[in-house]
């Protein structure tokens, strides 16, 4: 668990690394909390050339409430986000949930965007990023260019991200008038991969439902305003249609069952909230 | 020892503050990987095998030597030249070696040593050793493994069950014959194991001119294992110098499984001539150090209308892995003179079967053999319970062996050496609040929850018998070979010219806190305060006393070697007094020790420095007086009397000292989600005197939280090809803080008669109740017969609700379940015909290009390809050297595809059916496959296989239709995916 040899730059502007980005293309790794990165070059699973630790840049660590979402830069740690007064009434969704991810100490290294960027099926922001159709500014060294949420997540692991762009920021939306969000998630240990994790946002004339840990990616569904035994069906549809697998902890079917029991408990959550 | 004697103010039975602590917290530990090495030393890393079982057909580590840095590869042409196969415990022509010679057998077996400058050079190397396997059927499961029909590991043994051994005592056939009831449960318990914070490590050197082996190593024993080490070495005894660190970070049993590494460094050292330095990460650990074994048992009771056990009969089956590994298979026959458990019963039928699977070698692991006997008898007493109706404690409390009656001779051998296990139970229901959990289950059962009550009854012994082990031999075998027996326990109290004590121990300390412990017993025998005594951790084989029971483990420290450092320490005192007498001018019988002085017991004023008199040996032995012995050192050997060699009716008492738990707790189930809650845990400890009770209630919470590990979370997960899938702390769930509820914690203090004070093992005995005990009140809460361990949240919810509701009539079939292996099936529709499709799924250029990250292909015989594949999903990329082969063509309609290869990340096979069918213009092309793989990869990324499969599947067809139609298509790659299973 040593990993293979690679260089290691540490670049003094967002400018600098993604030249160094865009020279080194596919070889090289953008490095900013480590929490998933350290881990896969120690067990040799990722070995680039070159190692480029944006984790430092200035310019990247800030978070700016813009009109519509709260905007987090590429070097924010999931604490600082955690930590920030006021969010639970901007997002309060992600309020919410980040408390699940990881442990205390895992959220004080690792990035928001770095974990937007790893694109782990099971993992929490993901998936309010797509729960409240949030976007990705990427940026190379030639331009930027923002996609949404869904279009961004492109399976396990994968995303629209080319090689040469980094993840400069992400928006989560803002807390909507009336509307009421709600998670839940079971994983085996606190902090764990989540087995399924849900959000429900519940507004008067919408009901939506986001899955995380079941498919290859964080998928969301709107439902129709539906209640009592037409609901359970809608969400036993859902279940089903996102496929997923069995693996050495929990089955396909757990995962499904997760889907209707989270989600339903989540979706009243939500409408309870808003009321 | 005897009460009247214990001086005012005693500190055994203090629940003294840690001594060690101070180092321990703050960084100042000096661990393996802290210890100064020699000039020269190199770092080694180990190759080992992606396969759970294969042919080792050629290993090529020319490109590995080539590297700057790297000094030497070790292979089997060394390991045969100076090494020979580990002895092994039971008679059966198998041989392990401490590398794989001719065959791989498990996944994380060693293949090949790296040496190199440093560790990061030495992993640079092990992905360019070529080794050619040749695959081999696998054997998982220990049903399988022993039936006639399966791959067997050990040619010359003929088959896979090693040993097969039946024991009957009293008149088993009379009791069932007689029995109103018969109750009877099937457990299969699972691989688990106490993973330790620090991982394994060895230094070793060779010194040629005296033929000598130097390792250092944190061995925690047993020393029996030493004679191990040297045979397997072909060196005596005395030229295997085996030294331990002064500190260990945790043990729990499986240090013990260092010793092949520790003949393994030894060697690479040899072969490089120069030190060398070994220290294990964590994927090696979780997948290769070892494991407890799992177990199949039938457990089968004659009962009578009152609910009494009359009988019991065990056919236990037992899966020790790859290898028969010294000590296996102790695990089975730890327990073998209590297999009645704290009940009175006299009639056994005991079948012991040991069978050998395609799994890492098991060894010893905290609780070593107790959670697989207790899981299926404390589970029976309550399906026994429930079969006769009655209250499930009712049922324990009529069989528990009476309180007058101790010691107690159970029927297979064991001497039950104090306790009153009533009086242990109805302190528990008043202290623990019994009554009142039962008003909570009430109150939360009307309120439709699901809410269980759970007990067990355990006997936990500790102290193991050195000759229980020979109990799998037969009674003639055992006549040949001479009877073993006993338990020997070492310390050494001595006294430094400035009166100065120092205690040392054949036993080795893994943060359980001796120094504490040992400090508290030396200081009541010397009237000394522990702060006045060093305790010596460390042990070296060439210079300290030891013997074959030396070390830590079999829960033997508070019995046997905190009492051996009393009679030490006693004898110390005992020549000290006789020194000190005419000083006094008392009789020796009137001295006495007591806050750093040495007095007249009749006259406290009479008194001298503890010093003075301690350095008089040292400074004026002339002094002494006639007759009267120098008090500079004292070793004491002590043995249990009552450990004698298994006897002519098999019967064994395999544990000195046996202590009582009696667990009961409530928990809850939750219905929406099947996750299991803890609402309270009481657990109750007899362990005759506790020395400390702070390190007491320690090592209940520690073995408590183990056990909740193997009970709800912790499993070592193997595919059905032997693919190991649980290699690092994301897949092996360890409990947490967050996941660890505090247990109410009682004593009582029934004094052990056999040991020197009266102290039996306390440290295990929540890894045999706890999972019994957590089960029982599942099976209560969900109403269940039958409750398999782990109890994962899934389990549990399918428990609950055993019916799921369908998929909606128009849903696309959900994709093949994967888990063991990965397989899978799909369709597409492609805007080729498929003669096109054929034809360039027949071009070696057009195939290279559909191979997924396919870096080279080369022709090697019809339709046979070798390739270089770098293969990955995201970031995560692995080389694989593949042979690719095509076969029952029918063009154009129908091909199959067969691939295999092997990388640093491990193996992977597979085989593809591709089915051609006109649609229109077009071609529908239908699919399916499957693939296993192996190595690194499923052992860190188990959970990702599944979806990795269907990306590289995806890419094999967007490539297809772009090949094979000339332009990119890739408004189909969006539809690919959704037939692929990946919604948007």
């Amino acid at each position: 668990m040593k990993p293979a040899s690679f260089d290691y730059l540490r670049p003094d502007s967002p400018e600098e690394a993604l030249a160094a980005l865009a020279e080194a293309g596919e070889e090289a790794r953008l490095l900013a909390g480590g929490q998933s990165l350290m881990a896969m070059l120690n067990m040799r699973l990722v070995q680039p050339a070159l190692l480029i630790d944006i984790g430092r840049l200035a310019a990247l660590d800030a978070i700016r409430l813009e009109a519509d979402a709260l905007a987090v830069g590429a070097a924010v740690t999931q604490g600082t986000l955690e930590r920030r007064a006021g969010l639970a009434e901007e997002v309060p969704l992600l309020a919410e949930l980040l408390p699940f991810l990881g442990h205390y100490q895992t959220r004080n290294r690792g990035t928001v965007c770095g974990s937007i960027a790893h694109a782990d099926p099971s993992a929490e922001l993901p998936l309010a990023l797509v729960a409240l159709e949030g976007s990705v500014t990427l940026r190379s060294a030639r331009r930027r260019r923002t996609l949404a949420a869904a279009e961004f997540f492109a399976g396990m692991l994968t995303t629209a991200r080319r090689a040469d762009e980094m993840v400069e920021a992400v928006r989560f939306p803002r807390r909507r008038a009336g509307a009421g969000y709600a998670f839940r998630e079971v994983a085996l240990r606190h902090g764990d991969f989540a087995l399924c994790a849900v959000a429900a946002i519940a507004e008067e004339k919408r009901l939506r439902l986001a899955v995380g840990g079941v498919a290859d990616r964080p998928v969301a569904r709107d439902l129709p305003l539906l209640d009592g035994a037409a609901l359970d069906d809608a969400l036993n549809d859902f279940a089903w249609a996102l496929g997923g697998s069995d693996d050495a902890h929990a089955s396909a079917r757990y995962r499904r069952t997760l889907v209707r029991k989270l989600g339903r408990a989540a979706l009243e959550e939500a409408r309870c909230r808003r009321a | 020892m005897d009460d009247a004697r214990r001086p005012e103010g005693a500190l055994i039975g203090q629940a003294l503050e840690r001594l060690e602590d101070a180092a321990l917290l703050t960084g100042a530990g000096r661990y393996m990987d802290d210890l100064p090495v020699a000039a020269g030393t190199l770092h080694a890393a180990i190759l080992r095998s992606p396969h759970a079982h294969a042919e080792l057909a050629a290993i090529d580590a020319a490109d590995a030597l080539a590297l700057p840095g790297v000094a030497a590869v070790v292979t089997r042409e060394e390991v045969r030249r100076w090494t020979r196969p580990f002895t092994v415990g039971v008679k059966q022509p198998m041989e392990h070696w401490c590398l794989a010679v001719d065959r791989v057998r498990y996944v994380g077996e060693p293949v090949a040593v790296v040496l190199a400058e440093d560790r990061y050079r030495a992993e640079d190397a092990l992905e360019r050793i070529k080794v050619e396997y040749r695959p081999l059927p696998a054997v998982v499961d220990p049903r399988a493994a022993a039936s006639a029909a399966a791959p067997v590991l050990h040619h010359a043994v003929g088959g896979n069950v090693v040993s097969d051994r039946r024991f009957r005592y009293g008149d088993p056939d009379a009791a069932f014959a007689a029995a109103r009831h018969r109750v009877a449960i099937t457990v299969d318990y699972p691989r688990n194991a106490v993973t330790p914070i620090e991982c394994l490590g060895v230094l070793a050197q060779y010194f040629p001119a005296d033929d000598v082996y130097e390792a250092t190593s944190s061995f925690m024993g047993p020393f029996a294992l030493h004679p191990v080490m040297a045979l397997a070495l072909k060196v005596p005894g005395n030229r295997l110098r085996l030294k331990t660190p002064p500190d260990s970070g945790g043990s729990f049993g499986v240090r013990q499984s260092v010793f092949p590494y520790v003949v393994l460094m030894s060697v690479a050292a040899r072969a490089a001539g120069r030190p060398v330095k070994w220290i294990e990460d964590r994927l090696e650990h979780l997948a290769a150090a070892t494991s407890a074994t799992n177990r199949v048992t039938t457990l089968e009771a004659a009962v009578s209308a009152e609910g009494e056990v009359m009988g019991l009969r065990w056919d236990q089956l037992e899966d020790c892995g790859a290898y028969l590994r010294a000590p296996e298979p102790a695990t089975i026959y730890r327990m073998h003179g209590n297999m009645s458990g704290a009940y009175k019963l006299r009639h056994l039928d005991i079948r012991n079967r040991i069978v050998l699977t395609n799994k890492t070698p098991t060894g010893l692991v905290r609780g070593f053999g107790g959670p697989q006997v207790y899981f299926p008898l404390e589970r029976l007493m309550q399906r026994i319970a429930l079969a006769l109706d009655l209250d499930p404690l009712a049922v324990i409390r009529r069989n528990l062996v009476p309180a007058g009656a101790f010691p107690y001779r159970c029927p297979a051998g064991a001497l039950l050496d104090s306790g009153d296990f009533q009086r242990a139970i109805d302190v528990a229901a008043a202290q623990g609040g019994l009554e009142e959990l039962r008003q909570r289950q009430r109150a939360a059962r009307a309120e439709g929850r699901l809410y269980g009550i759970g007990y067990a009854a355990v006997v936990e012994p500790s102290i193991s018998n050195m000759g229980y082990i020979t109990t799998v031999l037969t009674p003639e075998e055992r006549r040949k070979a001479g009877p073993k027996s006993g338990a020997q326990a070492t310390a050494t109290v001595a006294l430094d010219p400035l009166g100065g004590v120092s205690v040392h121990v054949a036993s080795v300390p893994q943060g359980q806190g001796h120094r504490t412990t040992l400090a508290q017993v030396v200081g009541d025998a010397l009237g000394l305060a522990p702060a006045d005594i060093r305790v010596i951790g460390e042990l070296d084989t060439g210079k300290d006393a030891w013997s074959i029971a030396s070390g830590n483990y079999s829960s033997r420290f508070a019995g046997a070697v905190a009492g051996a450092a009393h009679l030490a320490a006693t004898r110390l005192r005992d020549k000290l007094a006789r020194i000190a007498a005419p000083l006094l001018n008392v009789a020796p019988g009137e001295v006495a020790f007591a806050k750093g002085r040495i007095f007249a017991a009749g006259n406290p004023d009479n008194a001298l420095a503890f010093s003075r008199v301690a350095g008089t040996s040292h400074w004026a032995p002339q002094t002494l007086g006639e007759g009267v012995a120098p008090a500079l050192r004292e070793t004491a050997f002590w043995t249990p009397p009552v450990l004698e060699a298994p006897n002519e009716a098999e019967e064994i008492n395999s544990s000195a000292a046996y202590g009582f738990i009696f667990d009961f707790c409530g928990v809850e189930v939750e219905r929406g989600t099947g996750r299991l809650r803890i609402d309270k845990y009481v657990t109750m400890h007899d362990a005759g005197r506790l020395l400390n009770p702070a390190l007491v209630d320690g090592q209940v919470r520690g073995g408590f939280a183990n056990a909740l590990g193997a009970a709800v979370t912790e499993h070592f997960a193997y595919g059905e090809d032997g693919s190991f899938l649980s290699g690092t702390f994301a897949d092996y769930l360890v409990p947490t803080a967050c996941e660890v509820p505090e247990p109410l914690i009682l004593h009582l203090e029934t004094l052990s008669p056999v040991t020197p004070l009266g102290a039996k093992g306390v440290g295990e005995g929540n890894c045999m109740s706890t999972p019994a005990c957590l089960a029982n009140a599942v099976a209560d809460a969900l109403g269940v017969a039958d409750i398999a361990l782990p109890m994962t949240p899934a389990r549990l919810m399918a428990l609950i609700e055993p019916e799921e509701p369908p998929p909606p009539a128009a849903a696309a079939p959900a994709p093949a379940a994967s888990g063991k292996g990965l397989s899978g099936a799909g369709a597409i529709s492609v805007p080729v015909p498929p003669e096109r499709l054929w034809a360039t799924l027949l071009d070696p250029r057009a195939l290279q290009a559909l191979l997924p990250g396919c870096e080279a292909l080369e022709r090697t015989g019809e339709n046979a390809y070798r390739a270089r594949l770098s293969i990955g999903v995201g970031p995560v990329r692995g080389r694989y050297e593949a042979r690719v082969r095509l076969f029952d063509l029918e063009r154009p309609r129908a091909l199959k595809l067969r691939g295999e290869g092997i990388g640093a990340l491990g193996s992977a096979e597979g085989e593809g059916a591709i089915d051609l069918a006109p649609e229109g213009t077009g071609t529908r092309v239908t699919y399916r496959y499957s693939a296993a793989i192996a190595g690194k990869v499923a052992a860190v990324g188990g959970r990702m296989l599944d979806g990795a499969a269907r990306i590289l599947i995806g890419q094999f067809f967007e490539r297809l239709i772009v090949q094979s139609s000339g332009a990119a298509r890739l408004s189909l790659w969006r539809r690919l995916l959704r037939l692929l299973g990946a919604p948007r």
